[in-house]
């Protein structure tokens, strides 16, 4: 692979629920972009049913996003896979899939982080340069800075994520799966503020309490509009919270909202008015790209290989809790 | 100082406010302001600002009770939402953690790890133990400025968050030297604290190993 020349990298995501293929060329074009989404019958994920999803998902999302893409195998150049943090299963059939086309094309394959890749895909698409990054799923909540050298972590959840919160709290009230939309739509009903456990602490969070209690209070009789808008008004709050003494404390003047509560147009409208009081720039990705996908991961690959990154084979073990700051950062040294 | 009245138990003095509190003259005072937030439903903001308010008044008072410094607090205003408090003269520990020597380190953080044990067995939490709340004064006392997330709770829970928290600020502020910086607070805070040091300092670690996206089977192992 030489400098100059266009690259085509592949990406294959596989940390949770979502088996997405995507190809994406050096000059930051996203040829294609194929998500598979795991729908448990009930209740949680199983990180074992899942994992078979995926694999019974990876032949087909693989042929897709090279149809999509107009690109044929053999014109893949890289191919890069989610090595962690995740549900281990599901880790191990993303990599297995990534090891067996990097062996097959005779192409390098790079390990990627998914959080950084969820930054990295919003620097790519809204043209960021160094924000502070609210991150928000199913799995994961963060925000991420960077700062000397590496993406750190200024605060995250101590016990669930916000995401988990949310459609814990729809399940157990009877709504349909997913949770999240469902809470939203009834939100906009709710009239009353019914106060709420709210939990920051320092900067990190806490929403085990609020989605404990919220279920509790439906039990007791509270109106479900309400309740509802109260959760989030109070998640929401906490999050933006610590997202603010993130800016404060970096004093960064972009704020960039990801991952899959990202949909939740009352926390884009809060972190847009937390944005506009430190003077900031807000920035939300395409939806496709707030979830999670294939092209982030194909994209931070293009951005890790243009600086050095290698992977020798015994370097593709995945890591389930592959933490955002211990990752080296080369594409940003020196800023 | 006139004396105005000779009790039993005490003499009682009138004097000039900045005389006694600040004789060097630099009788300066912190006004803390808590913001109305727009992004916030009104009544979740004036719930957090009054509820803030109130409570961090009576942390200082109560940490400095305790043997922790803090500022004194000249006046409470829950409808304005303001404390006006003292003034405290010295170096952010943000500022000078990473330039002190690293035998002048270990006893700044020892005694740092000193008052927070203090704190907890007096049943409060900082709830923000960062090194920018930190001020170190030209006597080498280490005043502990903000207490707007503190709270009255003597959960194991509680305190090893507080452990957490500290660790992690240390990570993100002072990468450089955080293993070095931590040891020292926890073996101070070891010494003050006494019996059940270990189990809350167990619980910051195990604090740290959770929300980590850990599948429940996999959290006792490992």
């Amino acid at each position: 692979m030489l400098f100059g020349i266009n690259v085509l990298c592949l990406g294959i995501e596989g940390t949770a629920h979502t088996f997405g293929v995507g190809i994406v060329d050096s000059r930051g074009k996203i040829l294609s972009n194929v998500s598979k989404v795991y729908v448990p019958p009930k209740g949680g994920i199983h990180p074992r049913d899942a994992a078979q999803f995926h694999a019974t998902n990876a032949k087909p999302a693989l042929d897709e996003a090279l149809r999509q893409a107009k690109v044929k195998l053999n014109d893949i150049d890289l191919i890069a896979f989610s090595a962690g943090p995740g549900l281990g299963p599901c880790l191990r059939t993303a990599a297995t899939a990534a090891r067996a086309l990097s062996a097959w094309l005779r192409v390098p394959i790079l390990g990627v982080n998914h959080c950084i890749a969820h930054v990295e895909i919003g620097r790519l698409t809204e043209g960021a340069e160094d924000p502070v990054t609210l991150y928000v799923s199913g799995g994961n909540t963060q925000v991420i800075a960077f700062d000397a050298g590496r993406y750190r972590v200024f605060g995250e959840t101590l016990d669930i994520p916000v995401g988990n919160c949310l459609d814990v709290f729809a399940r157990e009230v009877g709504l349909p799966h997913p949770g999240g939309p469902q809470v939203e739509r009834l939100a906009r009903g709710g009239k009353n503020y019914i106060p709420l456990p709210y939990v920051v602490k320092g900067m990190d969070l806490s929403f085990s309490g609020l989605m404990t209690e919220a279920v509790r209070k439906r039990r007791a009789g509270a109106d479900l509009r309400d309740l509802c808008f109260s959760l989030q008004e109070t998640a929401f709050a906490a999050l933006v919270e610590v997202t603010e003494r993130a800016v404060a404390h970096t004093e960064k003047k972009e704020v960039m909202l990801t991952g899959g509560v990202a949909a939740n147009r009352r926390l884009r409208e809060m972190l847009k008015l937390m944005a506009k009081e430190h003077k900031a720039k807000f920035y939300v990705p395409p939806f496709k790209l707030c979830q999670d996908n294939g092209s982030m991961i194909g994209w931070t690959g293009i951005l890790a290989y243009k600086h050095g990154v290698r992977y020798k084979l015994k370097d593709t073990v995945v890591r389930q809790r592959w933490r955002t700051d211990e990752v080296d950062v080369p594409w940003r040294r020196g800023q | 100082m006139i004396l105005m009245k000779k009790g039993a138990e005490a003499d009682l003095y009138l004097d000039d406010f900045a005389q006694v509190l600040y004789p060097l003259g630099k009788g300066k005072v912190v006004v803390k302001h808590r913001i109305s937030k727009r992004y916030r439903v009104p009544q979740l903001d004036s719930q957090l600002r009054e509820s803030r308010t109130a409570l961090e008044a009576r942390l200082f008072a109560d940490a400095k009770a305790a043997g922790v410094p803090t500022p004194a607090v000249y006046e409470i205003d829950r409808v304005g939402m303001k404390i006006v408090m003292e003034f405290i003269e010295g170096k952010q520990v943000k500022i000078i953690l990473d330039r002190l020597t690293p035998k002048e380190r270990r006893g700044l953080c020892q005694l740092i790890g000193r008052q927070i044990a203090r704190l907890h067995k007096a049943g409060m939490v900082h709830g923000d133990l960062t090194t920018s709340n930190m001020i170190l004064t030209r006597e080498g006392k280490v005043f502990f400025v903000d207490f707007g997330l503190g709270e009255y709770n003597p959960s194991l829970e509680a305190r090893g968050v507080d452990l957490h928290l500290l660790k992690r600020a240390l990570q993100s502020i002072h990468f450089r030297i955080t293993d070095e910086a931590y040891r020292a607070v926890l073996a101070g805070y070891r010494r003050e604290f006494g019996k059940g040091a270990s189990e809350v300092i167990e619980r910051a670690e195990e604090i740290e190993r959770r929300g980590r996206y850990i599948p429940k089977e996999e959290r006792t192992w490992h």
